[in-house]
């Protein structure tokens, strides 16, 4: 009861932040004006709306619910509360080479996703490569993490450098920028990002096995580490296809899940929808935020997430990791 | 089940060399034998968690390493020394876990889930706890909770690893009592390691007796638990005696008070 009782505020407070981050920004807006924008092709405001804020709006929703469960499926392979496509390196890998092609060769700039999987999956392996001795523990991750987000970073500057004069979008991107999409590339979005998170839900029952330990599950007839790969490639491609569109926004991943924890507990079944309506939530709202705090100028939401999500970051890795099953 | 010629090696440290060994259907077998004998790498052989470098182990005339791991699971059931599980987990859901070897990867469509998860309460006395969490148990209702689910897997062998370790003596009884009843009422073939030499006696029919990584006795209580080979295995000088009230036989270490002072004086 407890449990339908959160995700029922939750979907309240999800529509009101959908309203809210609607009708303010640098035109403030009627609920007519919203009407006329779903009903009608209007210009103007009407056009405003469907052109501008809800191509948007939808970006934030999916984007936010894709690494949230990619943060799901993350801790749930790793079984540590501390892995998250940021920290581990996955975000930044996809990051680069994403960030690569776009410089170097702009005219493949449809198949991005593509390569936001492939950096990711790099970044991925070599943290699992990395930190990997019998079992994942926390501290491991997070050096490893710290490691390839370095190494990466690295490559990151030394590519702005050597181009320097065609940087600004590349730029924006980077920080995590959610506006400017068109229709076109939300619906590119939403069809790979439909497909992750349904994997992502029909590996449910794999994650709660894990749970129980690798001997439990080899014992209990599946291949401990087979469906370590199959989940974590999904949460790779979760976060792969969102960092291609958007950039890195971090801790996302690392926030929505542990509250979701809290209040739903450890079964996948439920963990797995009510992240993604809750990264959905915050991403939105950290965005709306970002437009409007000091508007007209905007803040990327992937600086607003680092802000708020930084100190969060440092509060789990104070406290112990209980509900892993350790 | 058979065991063929087994080699085991941890590294390059070769561990089990040319083991060979069989477990009777219908009985209960205890696997005994000082620390880092190699018993317990025994038990994770048989159920092939542990893949052995040369030899076989046969079950039912299969070779384990060719069983496939959801197969192996419908025929073998085990229960581990050291188990984890989220603290918010029921008993009742605990359980059901053990019904996915009968179940896909992405769907729990399982017609006897239910009447098994039910009856695998029943036998390990959890009916009024289905819906407590795990977290809350005491560690004796947790190691029960462990086996029920490894009866939902509906084998024929259950194996059991060190299963009162860490348990009071109450608890030990009665995860005991319940294993031999599994035998007994279930015809179970049970298969266990146990540290304490008298609830071996108490409770098995057969005992492996192993010492760096081989077997140096394999049979009846009886014949097993002699005071030369207390001596030869453990290093101990014991007497063996004859309980009327449990029918088995007991043993106590004799230990002179000087023979062991140096070492508690260090």
């Amino acid at each position: 009861m407890k449990r339908k009782g959160a995700f029922l505020v939750l979907l309240i407070i999800f529509f009101v932040t959908i309203i809210v981050s609607i009708r303010i920004g640098s035109v403030s807006v009627s609920y007519e004006d919203i009407l006329n924008a779903l009903t009608s092709d209007k210009g103007g405001i009407a056009g405003i709306i469907r052109n501008i804020r809800l191509p948007r709006i939808l970006m934030a929703i999916i984007i936010g619910a894709n690494l949230a469960v990619s943060g799901v499926l993350l801790q749930g392979v790793m079984r540590n509360p501390l892995a998250d496509p940021g920290i581990t390196g996955i975000s930044a890998g996809a990051s680069v080479v994403v960030m690569i092609v776009m410089l170097y060769f702009p005219s493949a700039a449809a198949s991005m996703p593509v390569f936001g999987f492939l950096g990711g999956v790099m970044a991925c392996a070599i943290i699992y490569g990395l930190a990997w001795k019998k079992g994942l523990s926390a501290m491991r991750i997070v050096l490893a993490g710290v490691a390839v987000n370095s190494i990466l970073g690295g490559i990151t500057s030394m590519i702005q450098l050597m181009n320097s004069e065609n940087l600004q979008g590349v730029l924006n991107w980077l920080n995590g920028e959610l506006g400017k999409k068109s229709w076109a590339q939300v619906q590119y979005v939403a069809i790979y990002s439909v497909v992750g998170l349904v994997l992502a839900f029909l590996l449910h029952r794999c994650l709660d096995v894990l749970a129980l330990g690798d001997k439990n599950t080899k014992s209990l007839g599946y291949n401990p580490n087979v469906l370590r790969l199959l989940i974590s490639g999904v949460a790779v491609l979760l976060a792969g296809i969102s960092t291609a569109y958007v950039g890195v926004i971090g801790f996302i991943g690392l926030i929505v899940p542990h509250i979701s924890r809290m209040l739903m507990g450890s079964e996948h079944k439920r963990l797995i929808p009510f992240s993604a309506l809750m990264g959905a939530t915050i991403l939105l709202a950290a965005d709306t935020i970002g437009r409007t705090i000091i508007a007209p100028y905007e803040i990327p939401v992937g600086v607003i997430t680092t802000v708020f999500g930084g100190p969060f970051f440092l509060y789990l890795l104070r406290k112990d990791s209980k509900g892993y099953g350790d | 089940m058979e065991i063929k010629k087994l080699t085991f090696s941890y590294g390059d440290k070769s561990f089990i060399e040319g083991l060979s060994g069989k477990i009777e259907k219908g009985k209960i077998t205890t696997i005994l034998g000082p620390n880092g004998c190699g018993k317990s790498t025994l038990l994770n052989l048989l159920v092939n968690q542990l893949k052995p470098q040369g030899g076989q182990i046969l079950l039912d005339g299969r070779d384990v390493k060719r069983i496939p791991l959801r197969e192996m699971a419908r025929n073998v059931a085990m229960v581990h020394q050291q188990n984890s599980v989220p603290a918010d987990t029921t008993v009742e859901r605990l359980i059901e876990f053990g019904r996915m070897p009968y179940q896909t990867m992405f769907s729990s469509e399982d017609e006897e889930g239910e009447s098994v998860v039910k009856w695998a309460l029943k036998v390990t006395n959890l009916e009024h706890m289905a819906k407590k969490r795990v977290g809350q148990l005491s560690g004796g209702e947790r190691q029960r909770a462990w086996i029920a689910l490894a009866l939902a897997q509906k084998t024929d062998i259950l194996f059991l690893d060190e299963p009162t370790t860490y348990l009071d003596i109450y608890y030990q009884m009665e995860i005991l009592t319940l294993v031999r009843r599994l035998n007994r009422e279930y015809g179970m073939t049970i298969v266990m390691v146990l540290h304490d030499i008298n609830q071996a006696m108490q409770f098995s029919d057969n005992l492996i007796i192993m010492k760096k990584g081989t077997i140096c006795y394999a049979g009846d209580v009886e014949g097993g638990i002699t005071e030369a080979r207390l001596k030869e295995v453990y290093g101990i000088d014991a007497v063996i005696k004859w309980s009327k009230q449990n029918n088995c036989p007991y043993m106590i270490p004799i230990v002179e008070p000087e023979e062991y002072g140096h070492a508690v004086a260090m």
